[in-house]
């Protein structure tokens, strides 16, 4: 790519809040993972207890939903990015490319 | 197809009649615990192969350039790639491994299906938009997008073939133990099939074939676990709570049978609902996660099939659908797992004079088919078991034949100027090459212990390629230098502490027990933080005129990584 496109679209404000938008989405989402999967690790760990009390009065203990739980959750919020990424950041990304190369 | 490649096609499939007509006139005369010959399963695996065979054909008269045979044209779609991805993924390991650690241990089997899974959230969030936009065709493209090649694609070649060479391994050795319990074959045998079949699918189809072999091997192996969850599920009308009941009822029962008292047999029975000893201590804990987690977004075969994509908004989808397949495959596993207790672990069928699983340990799921399905059942898992471990090794050997092809040969060796045909003629003896390999090593590793292969293969892609990859993507101030030092003292201080970690120093080289230098179970946690900061001091301290370059090219690389103008589009001629 040429120096001076590079440089037009670096200077359009619609890549800087593309990438600032995205970058924060994709970092907020990450830390998120990492805190429900680190919680967990760190719950089987610290506090088996918690995990193996009954939900009621049959043999099903918190952890099952729990352990469910995170793998709904990970499928889920891959589909959450996945769904602004194409409705919000394709448009943006075709607006910024749609000027850098009129 | 040229003459040539169909003489080496019909070379090919006559070796692989050979080595069928050498089992036939070998007969029956193995080890204990060879099975009994499965013709139900053979003749389903032989349609299976006829079938990819044919598409093979198909695909061979589609591969003409080098991205023909790299990325299959970047024509695949996202919903295709996000298939071929978790068929990629989706081992025969995790398959039989964490439905028997189910079976055994109950939640603490979650622990494993979790742990491979969430590393895919942080692939799609982080990378698999940017790894699009920038690369063409391995992930070496992307991480010495702004460095200087030569450097960064030894680099990138070593950790590709390191993690390949170890995956195979493991999954070459699995094929061999598998087949000969499954199918009844010989072990040697077995693991010359998979070496053969891996060889004409890759050689001939590069990555049309080595894709489509993935998608329906997914399909297979979704279907038949959907399958057997389903008639588990269906056994205790729909219920959780009722399979779980029953579940604690068989342990009880089996603890009280080998003598326990009742109250104790009451806990022992109930201990599969909650975490037992997976974790023994937090930082093994934490280390196995991370690498598990980081690994995934660091493996060179999974890398690679984002370029099979025209756009960066194909590869976000198809990681989604890998994702949800992955996902949904675990829930599978864990109902498997589950229903094996009922199911296998009452009928004395299925179980030797010990108690344990006729087969070995992990037959859970195979036991489990014949239990809900009868025999031609069994068949069918036997061969999409087989089927599985080929798509794998097909996407592994791919992956290492492009590290050497692309990286090595045409960017380091001709410095870019390699022409599309000398670089796919490169690629097949690669292939070749690889194929011979992995055939002689999978029969010298035969008796060896090949649980901890898979997961170093993880722990070196987390340690090596991941940190290399993120910080060259999204770190302006990483330098050549900087992403080279720090790739390389990953690669080697994971393999390192690996060695001398209880696992292999005591366990596979038998030394005294407590003798390892390392306690922990995993090196990630050390190994990959040992890479990031070395990537970060080093580049910090970098002042040379390289450095200076490396920095200049950040602002170019991020609009291209943003946006995607300029990326190397489909080439769908």
């Amino acid at each position: 790519m040429e120096a001076d496109l590079v440089q037009r679209i670096a200077r359009n404000p619609k890549y800087q809040e593309l990438k600032a938008r995205r970058s924060r989405f994709g970092w907020v989402l990450t830390v998120l993972v990492l805190v429900v999967y680190y919680g967990f690790v760190m719950l089987v760990a610290f506090n088996k207890a918690f995990l193996a009390q009954r939900l009621g009065e049959g043999v099903t203990t918190v952890g099952m939903p729990i352990g469910f739980g995170v793998i709904v959750f990970t499928i889920l919020v891959t589909g959450i990015y996945v769904r602004r990424a194409n409705r919000e950041f394709d448009a943006l990304t075709e607006e910024v490319a749609r000027e850098a190369l009129k | 197809m040229s003459r040539r490649t169909r003489a080496t096609w019909w070379l090919g499939l006559a070796a692989l009649a050979c080595a069928g007509m050498a089992h036939a006139a070998g007969g029956d005369l193995g080890q204990t615990e060879k099975q009994p010959t499965n013709w139900t399963a053979i003749i389903m695996f032989a349609v299976f192969v006829v079938f990819t065979l044919f598409i093979t054909k198909w695909a061979a008269a589609r591969t003409k350039s080098a991205a023909d045979f790299y990325t299959a044209g970047g024509g695949i779609t996202g919903f295709q790639n996000g298939l071929a991805i978790a068929g990629d993924y989706m081992s025969a390991a995790s398959f039989l491994g964490i439905s028997a650690a189910v079976m055994t241990g109950g939640f603490d089997g979650l622990m494993y299906s979790i742990g491979f899974l969430v590393g895919w959230p942080v692939v799609t969030f982080l990378l698999a938009e940017r790894l699009r936009n920038l690369g063409k065709f391995t992930f070496a493209d992307v991480a010495a997008f702004r460095f200087g090649q030569t450097p960064i694609r030894v680099f990138a070649a070593s950790g590709t073939l390191v993690v390949v060479a170890f995956y195979l391994i493991a999954q070459m050795v699995g094929a061999g133990q598998l087949i000969k319990l499954l199918f009844g074959l010989e072990y040697w045998i077995a693991v010359v099939i998979v070496g053969a079949l891996m060889m004409i699918y890759v050689l001939f189809g590069g990555m049309t074939a080595t894709t489509w072999v993935q998608i329906i091997k997914a399909c297979l192996l979704l279907g038949g676990a959907t399958f057997m969850a389903l008639m588990v599920m269906w056994n205790f009308g729909f219920s959780p709570e009722a399979m779980f009941a029953k579940a604690v009822e068989v342990k009880t029962g089996l603890a009280t049978a080998a003598g326990k008292a009742p109250e104790a047999a009451a806990k022992e029975g109930f201990s599969i609902m909650g975490p037992g000893g997976f974790i023994k201590d937090p930082i093994s804990a934490i280390s196995f996660g991370m690498a598990l987690m980081f690994g995934t977004a660091g493996l060179p075969h999974i890398l690679m099939r984002f370029f099979t994509v025209p756009n960066a908004k194909e590869a976000r989808k198809s990681v989604f659908w890998a994702t949800t397949w992955i996902g949904y495959f675990y829930l599978l596993t864990f109902i498997i797992g589950f229903g094996a207790i009922t199911f296998v672990l009452t009928n004395s069928a299925f179980l030797d004079a010990k108690g344990g699983l006729l087969g070995g340990g992990n037959m859970a799921a195979v036991h489990l088919a014949t239990a809900v399905g009868g025999n031609v059942f069994l068949g069918f898992i036997s061969a999409v078991a087989f089927a599985t471990i080929l798509a794998v090794v097909a996407g592994l050997t791919l992956s290492g034949a492009s590290a050497v092809s692309h990286d090595l040969y045409a960017t380091v060796f001709k410095h870019g100027n390699a022409d599309s045909t000398s670089e796919l003629k490169v690629s097949r003896l690669t292939t070749i090459a690889l194929g011979i390999i992995a055939v002689l090593l999978g029969i010298a590793f035969e008796k060896q212990n090949i649980a901890f292969m898979v997961s170093l293969a993880f722990a070196i892609a987390a340690s090596a390629n991941f940190p290399v990859l993120l910080m060259s993507v999204l770190w302006k101030d990483c330098t050549t230098k900087g992403a080279v030092v720090g790739g390389f003292l990953g690669l080697v201080s994971s393999v390192a502490l690996t060695i001398v970690s209880p696992s292999v120093w005591e366990a596979t080289l038998g030394n005294p027990k407590g003798s390892a230098l390392f306690p922990y179970a995993s090196p990630a946690l050390f190994s990959m933080t040992l890479a990031f900061v070395a990537i970060w001091i080093v580049s910090l301290l970098d002042r040379g005129p390289r450095a200076t370059q490396d920095r200049a090219g950040f602002l170019a690389q991020q609009v291209r990584s943003e946006t995607g103008i300029g990326a190397a589009g489909a080439s769908g001629h």
